[in-house]
C-alpha cells in the first residue's frame, strides 16, 4: 500500500518536474507538435521518453529501497537488528509476584551468533537470553529456568508492566512479545518496511547471480546453455512449424479441398492452447528434446497456416487478375504476386507466433526439463532461490523482447511496403 | 483486321437465396482493330461483368468471344487489363511493374529495357523507374498500370474506369494520355467509364448499357476521340456537338436509373 503510495507520487511528481522544468529547454518544432488536438488523436500521443526513462529507473529505486540495497541512496526502515531486552513479570500461585529481563540478540539470518549473556538476577524468576534472526520469531520457555515453573501454576502477567493474558500481543521496545495459549512467550523483532531476501533479494544480488552462474553455471548447466537451449528450442520448433504452417496456408488458401478438408482441424487447434498440450506431449515423447520441439512446433503450426492463408485472402483479386492478363502463369503468379503479397501477414503471424513460443517453451520447461531458462527458475524455486528466480525472469523478459525487436526489424527491411498500399 | 467479337452473350447466375440474376442478356458487338469504345451505363447494368468475360475471368452462360478468330477461355496476355486502383505490385519498383509482362514471358533484360524505357518516357515517369511504387501518386500509379498493360503489348486493352480515382485535373491530363498512346499504338480499347464527358471524349464508339437485365441500349459513333488527339480536350469540350450529345446521353441515364428507383419503391411498398 505504502508502495502504491510511493509510487503514484513518483510518478505525479515526475510528471510535473518534466511538463513545467524540462519542457522549457527543450521545444520540438516538428509538425506534430503543432496539432492542437492530441486528446483522442492517437497519432499525437508519442511515448514521452522521459517519462520511460523515469518509469525505469523508480522500479529500481523502489526495488532497492525497499531490499536494503547498496545501489539506492534512500531506505525503508529495515528489520531491527542487534539487541534488545524486555521484562515479564510472573506469578507465583501464592500472589507473590518476580520480574525477570529477558536479553534479545537480533542477527541477521544467515549469520552466526552466540546468544546474549545475562545474570540469572535474583527472585524466583531468572533472566533469560533469546537469539533471534531478523523477519523471524522465537518462542521462548521463560520459565524453564525459573524456580516456579509453569507446571507448578506460575503465569506470566505482565510484560514491560503491561497487564497481559494468554493470547494477547503487546508492543516492547523493537518488537512484539506474545503470550501463548499455553502461556509461554513469543518474541518477534520489528520488521520495519524492507522486504526479505528470500521474498525479493535485492538487485546487486541479483546482479551478482548472474555473473555467478554464467561463470559456474546451475543445475549442471551455464546461464548461456540453459537459455541457449531454450532459444533453440524455440528457433527449430517455429521453423519447423513454419515449414509446414506456411506452405498448409497457401494450399487452404489456394485449393477448395485443401481448404475442406484441413479447415475443421485448424479450427478446431487454433483455440486450444500450446500449454494444454503439454501433458499428452509428455506422454507420447517423453520430456527430452523431442517432446519440446514437437509442442513448439504445434504452438506455431497453426499461427503460421492461419497467417499465410489470411495472406492468401488478402491479395486484391485486382492483381491476380492483372498478373495473368500480364500472362503470368500459376506457377508465377504464386511466386511473384502471393508470395510476396502474403509476407506482411506471414510476417505479423511470425512475430505472434514467436511469443507464443517463447511463452510455451518456458511453461514446458516450468513443467519438465533437464536444462533450460524455465527448468532454470523453476529448481530455483524449489529451494527458495529467489534471485534466480528473479534473474531467469528479467533474461526470460528481455530475450523475448529482443526476439520482438528482431523480428520487426526483418520486417522493415524485407516488408518495406507493409501498411503502405 | 483482327477483331474483338462478342457473339450474343448472356450471363446469369442463383443468389444463396433462389433467386437469380440475370447480369447480361444477348449482349452482341464487333470492334475492329485500332477502335477505342467506351461503355457508359447506370450501376448495375453489366458493364464490370461485361469486361471481366472479355478478359477471360468469367465464363458467359451463353454465346462466345472470340479474338482474331479465336476464342476466349481465360485470361492471356493478348487481352491486357487496366483497373481502377492500379492494381499495381507493391513489392517491386516502377520499373519491374512495367516490365511485368515481358519477364514472364521468359524475356531478358536486354529484349525489354529499350521498351519499357520507352514507355516509361511516354507516361512521363523516367525519373522514376526506380521508386517503388507505393511512393507515387494516383495518377503516377495509373500511368504506371498503363505502361505495364502497354510494355505487354496486348491486342486489346480492358480498362475498367481507370481514371475513376484521380481528382479532376489529373483526370483531365490522364484522358489526354489515353487518347495519344490510342493513337500512336493503334490498340483496340474498351473502356468503362461512368462519366458521361469521358465517355464522350474518348470513346470513338460510344455504348450505352442498360441494367436489369444488362443489355444494350444503343451504340454511338462519335467524331470527339478522334479531334481529340493532340489537341486542348477543353477545345472539344465545348463544341456546340458534344454538348448536345452530352444532354441527350445524360438524360437517357437519368431515365433509366429513375426507372430503377421507381421499381424498387414499388418492390419496397
Amino acid at each position: 500500500m505504502i508502495i502504491l503510495v510511493i509510487y503514484v507520487a513518483i510518478f505525479t511528481a515526475a510528471f510535473f518536474v518534466v511538463r513545467f522544468g524540462v519542457r522549457k529547454f527543450r521545444q520540438l518544432n516538428d509538425f506534430t507538435s503543432l496539432k492542437t488536438v492530441t486528446f483522442g488523436d492517437e497519432s499525437a500521443v508519442r511515448p514521452d521518453r522521459w517519462a520511460s526513462v523515469i518509469s525505469v529507473l523508480t522500479i529500481f529505486l523502489i526495488w532497492g529501497a525497499f531490499t536494503g540495497s547498496k545501489w539506492v541512496p534512500v531506505h525503508a526502515p529495515g528489520p531491527f537488528v542487534g539487541d534488545t531486552q524486555f521484562t515479564y513479570t510472573l506469578e507465583a500461585p501464592d500472589g507473590r509476584r518476580d520480574d525477570a529481563t529477558v536479553f534479545v540478540r537480533v542477527f541477521k539470518v544467515g549469520e552466526t551468533v552466540s546468544e546474549p549473556e545475562a545474570e540469572p538476577g535474583d527472585g524466583f524468576a531468572r533472566n533469560d537470553v533469546l537469539a533471534v534472526g531478523a523477519w523471524r520469531s522465537q518462542l521462548l520457555l521463560m520459565d524453564k529456568n525459573d524456580e516456579i515453573t509453569r507446571e507448578d501454576g506460575a503465569r506470566v502477567v505482565a510484560i514491560d508492566g503491561q497487564p497481559v493474558t494468554e493470547g494477547q500481543t503487546v508492543s516492547v521496545a523493537d518488537g512484539t512479545v506474545a503470550v501463548t495459549a499455553k502461556g509461554s512467550l513469543n518474541f518477534a523483532p520489528t520488521k520495519g518496511m524492507q522486504m526479505e531476501p528470500i521474498w525479493l533479494p535485492p538487485p546487486e544480488a541479483v546482479v551478482a547471480r548472474v555473473a555467478e552462474i554464467a561463470n559456474s553455471g546451475y543445475q549442471n548447466f551455464t546461464l548461456w546453455e540453459h537459455l541457449y537451449w531454450s532459444l533453440f528450442r524455440v528457433i527449430v520448433g517455429f521453423a519447423l512449424g513454419a515449414l509446414v504452417g506456411i506452405p498448409l496456408g497457401y494450399a487452404m488458401g489456394l485449393s477448395d479441398w485443401f481448404r475442406g478438408w484441413f479447415d475443421p482441424i485448424v479450427e478446431f487447434m487454433r483455440p486450444v492452447p500450446p500449454l494444454a498440450l503439454i501433458p499428452l506431449v509428455i506422454i507420447w515423447a517423453g520430456i527430452g528434446e523431442s517432446g519440446k520441439i514437437i509442442l513448439l512446433f504445434l504452438a506455431a503450426l497453426w499461427i503460421m497456416t492461419i497467417s499465410a492463408r489470411a495472406g492468401v485472402s488478402g491479395v486484391a483479386i485486382s492483381k491476380v487478375h492483372a498478373a495473368y492478363s500480364l500472362g503470368a502463369s500459376k506457377w508465377q503468379l504464386m511466386r511473384h504476386v502471393i508470395v510476396p503479397n502474403s509476407l506482411p501477414e506471414i510476417f505479423t503471424g511470425a512475430r505472434v507466433a514467436m511469443g507464443v513460443c517463447w511463452g510455451t517453451v518456458v511453461a514446458a520447461e516450468l513443467v519438465a526439463a533437464e536444462k533450460g531458462a524455465g527448468m532454470m527458475i523453476m529448481v530455483a524455486s524449489r529451494f527458495q532461490l529467489t534471485d534466480i528466480v528473479l534473474m531467469g525472469i528479467i533474461l526470460i523478459g528481455i530475450i523475448g523482447y529482443g526476439i520482438d525487436i528482431l523480428m520487426r526489424k526483418a520486417e522493415n527491411w524485407l516488408v518495406p511496403w507493409k501498411g503502405r498500399v | 483486321m483482327s477483331t474483338l467479337s462478342i457473339e450474343n452473350i448472356s450471363m446469369r447466375f442463383d443468389l444463396p437465396n433462389g433467386s437469380h440474376v440475370q447480369a447480361l442478356q444477348n449482349v452482341s458487338l464487333e470492334l475492329n482493330t485500332g477502335e477505342l469504345m467506351s461503355v457508359l451505363g447506370p450501376s448495375g447494368c453489366g458493364k464490370t461483368t461485361l469486361l471481366n468475360i472479355l478478359a477471360g475471368f468469367l465464363a458467359p452462360t451463353e454465346g462466345q468471344v472470340t479474338l482474331n478468330g479465336r476464342r476466349v477461355t481465360g485470361p492471356d496476355a493478348e487481352r491486357g487489363m487496366v483497373f481502377q486502383q492500379g492494381a499495381l505490385f507493391e513489392w517491386m519498383s516502377v520499373r519491374d511493374n512495367v516490365s511485368f509482362g515481358p519477364r514472364m514471358k521468359g524475356q531478358r533484360e536486354t529484349q525489354f529495357r529499350q521498351n519499357v524505357d520507352h514507355l516509361l518516357d511516354v507516361v512521363g515517369l523516367r525519373d522514376f523507374k526506380d521508386k517503388a511504387v507505393y511512393e507515387l501518386s494516383g495518377g503516377m500509379q495509373q500511368r504506371v498500370a498503363l505502361a505495364r498493360c502497354l510494355a505487354n503489348e496486348p491486342d486489346v486493352i480492358l480498362m475498367d474506369e481507370p481514371l475513376g480515382a484521380l481528382d479532376a485535373l489529373t483526370r483531365e491530363k490522364m484522358q489526354g494520355l489515353v487518347l495519344k498512346l490510342w493513337k500512336e499504338t493503334g490498340k483496340t480499347i474498351i473502356l468503362i467509364t461512368h462519366s458521361v464527358e469521358e465517355a464522350l471524349l474518348l470513346g470513338e464508339r460510344l455504348l450505352v448499357m442498360a441494367p436489369r437485365p444488362g443489355r444494350i441500349h444503343r451504340e454511338y459513333r462519335l467524331p470527339f476521340a478522334d479531334a481529340g488527339v493532340g489537341k486542348d480536350l477543353r477545345e472539344v469540350k465545348k463544341d456546340p456537338d458534344f454538348g448536345a450529345k452530352r444532354e441527350e446521353i445524360l438524360s437517357m441515364i437519368w431515365d433509366m436509373e429513375e426507372e430503377i428507383m421507381g421499381r424498387t419503391e414499388e418492390v419496397g411498398a
